[in-house]
């Protein structure tokens, strides 16, 4: 190869190569995107054509006495369905994560089984809990007999104060995998040196955890944090196989995917709204958004990735 | 090296323009080719000249019945009329409205449009997809309430042969009530007087819903119960004129009488869904199960006992009783169809007592609207259809007129009545709620 250019050419290949993603990404996200996002500014007349309204819809959503509250409880139960996201699912993925990590036997094996209900699809999930909390067939009120427990079962996912964080942790079982196998990955890359030195030094396995592979790991925790954000705020499959577009009893399981999919494709007798969908859509695409601004400006920014 | 590169990159751009480009002349023609005579291209379907054999195909939600349409309707048409040829064309149910509409737009829909009652229906009708069959022979074989789901608000125009309605009562386990010594209950405290006893012995649970689904709280129980209350038609269209209120006593009475389902219900009934119902009483293990007459087939088959019926109880012995006989099918004609006489034969055969006799025995459960009283096989179905005798019949009050604002009075009845039953709400809260929905859009005109 003698290929040694006098003057810098233009890059034609980098074109080429990013032209497929760059196509692809445009006609199937972006594009679609702001549609969706120039509908929100439109409402359909009583001729079935549409008409640019303005902020109408925005207004609509956020005052009306039927879309005002709708909206408020679903992004408060969006809300408490990532809080226990947070405060359950991850701090587990990490614990499991750590066991895995400090090696021991049926590693592989567990690694497998605590990752398998994540490639499962919501409707098998779905199925299966109501399934294993049915007060006419489950499991749940047999077991808790069997340890003279019986007395506290409920039937949970039916109560309204119970349902949505019933819900929450069944997804929270379904997703365990994911922080798990990414802590992991993450803890088995930190150098057996620094471990050992800390050792040497004296530090407890509970210092040597939370001193030195805790804080190698941080940008792990960003990761997974954002994820989780993203993942619960686009939810709706498993509220919706298990709940149904209603989100019963009495909305105490709507959350923002559930909302967006009644308003925008009708259920039963409503007919669907499109314009006012979008308008949920637009507000659920601004949340995620804001999310995600925080997290890379905030978070990213002060976590060094430390190089080893 | 680099001219190839830029080559491959034009060609890349030009294959991506030219599918851009071809897709929009593919999509053009179909919309405007209605008025045109038929091209080329749609030689499928032979003109109807002469001798020849028309197909007819019909567009319908009901996959189930494909083989009783393929084995016994469409058989049983066509030997009468050998120069038509039907094809029963269904898509899945929740697919239906969405599939059909886009095949209107595109104008590739078939000849017959199988219709859901009301406010679906009217849409397409007002946008000119269903042609009106006011003069159609055989209408005249169906009364204005069996027409009411597929007319205008003014009734001047029907656009759909009304098929099927279904009708709601109570099921319950004859073997239990032998055992127990019971007595179909006619009023409400025969009622509650049934149950206890069935709540005393213990062996069946006394009556057989759950709330998670909400539609049966509002289904199998308001719209099953409530007609009596509010005396069936009379207090449905008082409230579409806005003479009446939901916050009136009726349905007070109808929710009251929901709550006090409560403590007859299977444990843990607020997570109990419909398929589990329906499996706890055919396994035996319930007495009394709310519900229509839509259940007929599949609880004949899975149920070991012999099934009887009971109607929606009323408050005093000899009082009127009201059932509630819900429009549920119909066939239309696509205003666009290229065969409209051998449509209306169909449709003038599908106004037939012989078509309804045919249909109402091969779907036990799913009464003709026929005038003429059809006669069927099913001893529960002839149970249900001959309370037409006593009772007067009316429809859900939610699906015609009062659903077509936001919020939605359908969805709104399920969660209020499933939240009345689970105890979460009082009967008064309920009417509240609905009323103040129903007065955030319906204007009654004067």
């Amino acid at each position: 190869m003698s290929t040694t250019s006098k003057s810098r050419a233009f890059p034609t290949h980098i074109v080429v190569f990013l032209a497929p993603a760059v196509i692809v990404y445009t006609l199937f996200m972006i594009y679609p995107l702001i549609d969706s996002l120039r509908l929100s500014f439109f409402a359909t007349g009583p001729d079935n054509k549409e008409y640019f309204v303005g902020l109408q819809n925005y207004v609509k959503l956020f005052t009306d006495s039927n879309y005002a509250p709708r909206f408020w409880g679903a992004l408060k139960n969006n809300i408490v369905f990532f809080l226990v996201h947070m405060l359950v699912q991850n701090p587990i993925g990490l614990l499991l994560a750590a066991l895995l990590a400090s090696g021991g036997w049926g590693r592989k094996f567990y690694r497998t089984v605590l990752f398998m209900p994540t490639v499962l699809s919501f409707v098998i999930i779905g199925f299966i809990w109501n399934l294993i909390l049915s007060p006419l067939w489950g499991v749940a009120e047999s077991i808790l007999k069997a340890v003279g427990l019986g007395a506290l079962f409920r039937p949970w996912l039916g109560l309204e104060s119970t349902a949505l964080v019933t819900i929450s942790l069944i997804s929270v079982w379904q997703f365990v995998g994911i922080p798990m196998i990414l802590f992991y990955a993450a803890l088995i890359g930190i150098p057996e040196e620094l471990i050992e030195a800390a050792r040497v030094d004296g530090a407890t396995g509970w210092q040597v955890f939370w001193r030195i592979k805790f804080p190698l790991i941080l940008p792990t925790v960003g990761i997974v944090g954002i994820l989780t954000f993203v993942g619960n705020f686009n939810a709706f499959d498993l509220i919706y196989t298990i709940k149904g577009a209603l989100a019963g009893p009495n909305f105490s399981t709507d959350i923002m995917g559930t909302l967006f999919y009644r308003t925008f494709f009708g259920q039963q007798l409503q007919l669907g709204n499109p314009t006012m969908g979008a308008t949920v859509a637009a507000m659920m695409f601004l949340i995620i958004l804001s999310g995600v601004l925080i997290y890379m400006f905030l978070w990213q920014r002060r976590v060094q990735t430390v190089e080893m | 090296m680099r001219k190839h590169v830029v080559l491959a990159v034009l060609l890349l751009i030009a294959l991506v323009l030219s599918a851009c480009a071809q897709a929009t002349p593919t999509q053009a023609p179909p919309a405007g080719e209605a008025t045109q005579p038929p091209a080329a291209g749609e030689a499928t379907q032979p003109p109807a000249a002469g001798g020849e054999k028309v197909t007819l195909i019909i567009e319908s939600w009901r996959n189930d019945d494909l083989p009783i349409w393929q084995d016994v309707i469409i058989p049983a048409f066509e030997a009468k009329y050998p120069n038509i040829h039907v094809v029963f064309s269904p898509t899945a149910p929740a697919e239906y409205n969405g599939v059909l509409n886009s095949k209107l737009e595109a104008g590739t829909a078939g000849d017959l449009i199988t219709c859901r009652p009301f406010d679906a229906s009217l849409k397409l009708y007002e946008k000119g997809y269903l042609a009106p069959l006011n003069d159609l022979p055989g209408m005249e074989n169906f009364t204005d309430f069996a027409k009411t789901a597929w007319s205008t608000d003014d009734l001047s125009v029907t656009f759909c042969v009304p098929m099927a309605s279904v009708i709601h009562g109570f099921f319950y386990n004859k073997e239990a009530f032998d055992k127990l010594g019971l007595q179909e209950p006619t009023t409400w405290d025969e009622f509650y007087q049934v149950l206890d006893k069935i709540k005393a012995d213990g062996t069946y649970i006394p009556l057989v819903m759950g709330t998670a689904d909400m539609w049966e709280a509002a289904t199998m129980g308001f719209q099953n119960i409530g007609p009596n209350y509010w005396k069936g038609e009379e207090g449905r269209l008082a409230l579409i004129r806005g003479e009446a209120k939901f916050t009136d006593e009726p349905y007070i009475k109808t929710w009251q009488q929901l709550a006090r389902w409560r403590e007859y219900l299977p444990p843990g009934f607020e997570s109990v869904k419909y398929p589990d119902a329906q499996a706890l009483f055919t396994l035996g293990k319930g007495a009394v199960y709310p519900t229509g007459s839509w259940e007929i087939a599949l609880f004949e088959k899975q149920a070991s006992f012999p099934l009887g019926i009971f109607k929606p109880p009323v408050e005093k012995a000899g009082d009127q009783c009201y059932i509630s006989d819900h429009v549920d099918i119909a066939l239309g004609m696509n205003a666009a169809t290229k065969h409209p006489e051998a449509a209306k034969t169909f449709l003038s055969w599908v106004a037939s007592a012989e078509f309804a006799e045919l249909y109402g025995n091969a779907l036990p459960g799913f009464f003709p609207l026929h005038s003429t009283p059809v006669e069927l096989k099913d001893p529960l179905a002839q149970e249900f259809v001959s309370w037409r005798n006593e009772c007067k019949s009316t429809i859900r009050n939610s699906y015609h007129i009062l659903s077509r604002g936001e919020p939605n009075l359908e969805n709104e009845l399920w969660r209020v009545s499933a939240a009345v039953i689970n105890g979460t709400m009082t009967p008064e809260q309920a009417a509240q709620e609905i009323q103040a929905g129903l007065d955030k859009w319906y204007k009654p005109k004067p």
